[in-house]
């Protein structure tokens, strides 16, 4: 038998194999991180932050115009018909929804799994959660025609004694997306509350220093409050864990309950998660990705994140095609006659292309480039498939909603669905919105935590000492080669 | 109270640590050598801070337990409430018995989820004495350093162990840099 090699070359191989990368790049500082994070926010805006802020305040801007027309005029100007009862409002919302989703898997279910590399982008997920939210509010709240009535839906005693049914899964929905939505703007803000001190303490102007000292609450990162925040944080990513999973059920909730041959399926649940996970990590990716390059952040972001959440993206579509197998398999082992043509309707009926580009190509076959670690690793690609993502998942919702409803039980009642330019219009409204709020976050707010992304340097570690050689470096220091 | 010859109340001696690992041994000193009102600042929670100042688990958990559970029994007068007593309403036809009852689960979850969150970000306001507008340690200069990457260490003057030579000596010797008096106004 052969002795174990413990020549120290053989040593010094496996434990550069075993060494982890650094989760923060070329060795930068806490003040490094400070500098450069709270620079973003207190630098002049740049040029192309005016140029896309503008083109997303003006698409935000006639959305609204749109919504106002759709509320003084009424739902008759979207293209929604009988059958087609739902159709781009409800895609819509379950598309926005679903898109926030990946912000909390990050700042919840990856921080209870003590994934140090989320703090890099945990607080811009956040962000976009909560703007995905509120388009996603949006469009139910509008889609009931008579606006002014929406406060129907809230438990309100009042001497018309109208009280709402709460074994309906719309009435869930309405809890489900409100709660999500409070808890998120809590939790956000428990994590911005240490890194407005740092704004706070870093102000130059009185107005900047009253604003960020109101809202810092008066945090000075004293370690009697550290103890409970982590605890109220902690506690915070324990119930946004079972609740982010609960939402996008209720949302699927909507659609299983029913009787109609497509929808009324127990796969629904979990299949709609992986779904709003794997399209909200795309939407992560399409902001980051830029905001990465514009400021340079690729220490802090790097492309090790970016290889994490490209694997993230292959496991949840791969999760999604194997969802859409089994409504296959199911629709056939069923024996129902209407749910095989409904599934049948999905991929060679009206709305073929729908199938055949959204799902199979942007959502199913596109991320499985992400086998590779060089398509991980290419920027370019990585951006391509998000994109592909993005798109598919609109795709898919559309599918599942207005495939459903366009051909049911009845061939006489059977009729297609043609978007208004109003449709289009407050959907492209609605994306102006998401990407204005967001534009205006990476101006005001840092886009990184700060608090948090510093203790993922190794000199946050109380048992930590510097190696002989090695310097941190600090402000105006050496820049990353390029 | 303790007065500087100037007339200024104190509020604490305090010091700087040039990194984490510093201030979580001097940590340990101050806490060996018996001091009870005494903090360390910190950009960021430094693991294992917690023992090292003899603080122990925090009971925030209490409060989002109490929030959970009245989110739970609310949600419940709530949808119970008005279904079966005030107003029952048929719906469809639907069922409208005891095996319903699973129906009303989710927006229970919902609230004691609600309910949970708003106890844990209240209660940490709450425990921590935030929002607070004014503290006696913004007053030394150095500490606006402590939201970017300084570390530091404050016994405040109310302890009973407190004496000037001493606090400062103990400071000295673990390694503490900057060794000031802290104003109270």
């Amino acid at each position: 038998m052969d002795a174990a090699p413990t020549a120290p070359e053989t040593i010094k191989e496996a434990e550069r194999q075993i060494a982890r990368v650094p989760l923060v790049l070329h060795r930068r500082n806490f003040s490094w991180l400070t500098e450069r994070i709270s620079g973003v926010v207190e630098q002049p805006a740049p040029r192309w932050w005016w140029v896309a802020f503008t083109i997303t305040g003006s698409a935000a801007t006639f959305g609204l115009f749109c919504i106002g027309y759709l509320i003084s005029t009424g739902v008759g100007t979207w293209g929604n018909n009988i059958p087609v009862g739902w159709a781009w409002g409800i895609t819509n919302f379950v598309f926005w929804i679903g898109i926030g989703h990946a912000g909390t898997l990050i700042s919840a279910i990856l921080f209870l799994l003590r994934q140090k590399w989320r703090t890099s982008i945990n607080r811009s997920a956040e962000a976009m959660t909560l703007f995905a939210v509120i388009c996603a509010a949006i469009f139910p709240g509008i889609h009931v025609g008579r606006f002014w009535m929406a406060w129907y839906l809230a438990p309100i005693p009042s001497n018309w004694a109208i009280w709402q049914n709460f074994r309906s899964a719309l009435m869930w929905d309405v809890f489900a997306v409100s709660t999500y939505f409070t808890v998120s703007v809590l939790f956000w803000y428990t994590g911005l509350i240490p890194d407005l001190a740092t704004l706070r303490d870093r102000a130059t102007t009185r107005v900047r220093k009253l604003l960020f000292g109101v809202f810092a609450c008066g945090w000075r990162g004293s370690n009697r409050n550290w103890r409970h925040y982590e605890m109220a944080y902690l506690l915070l990513a324990g119930l946004s864990t079972p609740l982010v999973l609960s939402v996008h059920s209720v949302v699927s909730f909507d659609f299983a309950t029913t009787i109609l041959p497509t929808w009324h399926t127990t796969i629904f649940p979990p299949y709609f998660v992986a779904g709003a996970i794997f399209g909200g990590f795309a939407m992560v990716l399409t902001l980051l990705l830029p905001c990465r390059a514009m400021f340079k952040l690729h220490d802090v972001i790097t492309a090790q994140h970016i290889d994490k959440m490209a694997k993230i993206i292959l496991l949840t579509g791969s999760f999604v095609g194997y969802a859409y197998t089994m409504e296959f398999f199911i629709a056939w082992y069923s024996g129902s006659s209407y749910e095989r043509f409904g599934s049948w309707n999905r991929v060679f009926g009206p709305y073929w292309w729908y199938w055949w580009f959204g799902m199979l190509f942007c959502n199913v076959l596109s991320p499985q480039l992400f086998w590779f670690r060089w398509c991980r690793r290419n920027v370019l690609v990585v951006f391509f498939v998000a994109m592909c993502v993005n798109a598919g998942m609109w795709f898919e919702r559309f599918i599942i909603i207005v495939g459903g409803l366009h051909r049911d039980f009845l061939p006489s009642s059977w009729r297609m669905f043609h978007p208004t330019w109003v449709d289009i219009w407050t959907y492209i409204g609605t994306l102006g919105i998401f990407t204005s709020l967001f534009l205006l976050f990476v101006r005001f707010l840092p886009m990184i935590a700060m608090s948090e992304v510093k203790t993922a340097v190794p000199e946050a570690d109380p048992h930590y000492t510097t190696p002989p050689g090695i310097q941190s470096v600090s402000p105006g220091g050496k820049e990353r080669p390029r | 109270m303790m007065k500087t010859p100037f007339g200024h109340k104190v509020y604490a001696m305090a010091a700087e640590y040039p990194s984490a690992a510093a201030l979580y041994e001097a940590a340990k000193r101050v806490r060996d050598a018996g001091f009870r009102r005494w903090d360390v600042y910190s950009p960021f929670p430094i693991h294992g801070m917690d023992e090292a100042m003899g603080l122990g688990k925090s009971w925030l958990s209490g409060w989002v337990l109490f929030g959970g559970v009245s989110g739970l029994l609310t949600a419940a007068l709530v949808e119970f409430g008005p279904s079966w007593g005030l107003y029952p309403v048929n719906v469809h036809g639907k069922p409208w018995n005891f095996w319903t009852v699973p129906a009303f689960f989710p927006i229970m979850f919902e609230l004691t989820v609600l309910f949970g969150a708003f106890a844990s970000f209240f209660a940490m306001l709450g425990m921590n004495g935030l929002p607070r507008w004014y503290h006696p340690i913004f007053n030394w200069e150095r500490f606006s350093r402590v939201t970017n990457d300084g570390f530091f260490l404050a016994i405040e003057a109310r302890d009973p162990r407190f004496t000037e030579a001493g606090v400062r000596e103990l400071l000295e010797q673990t390694g503490g840099q900057h060794i000031t008096i802290v104003h109270e106004d």
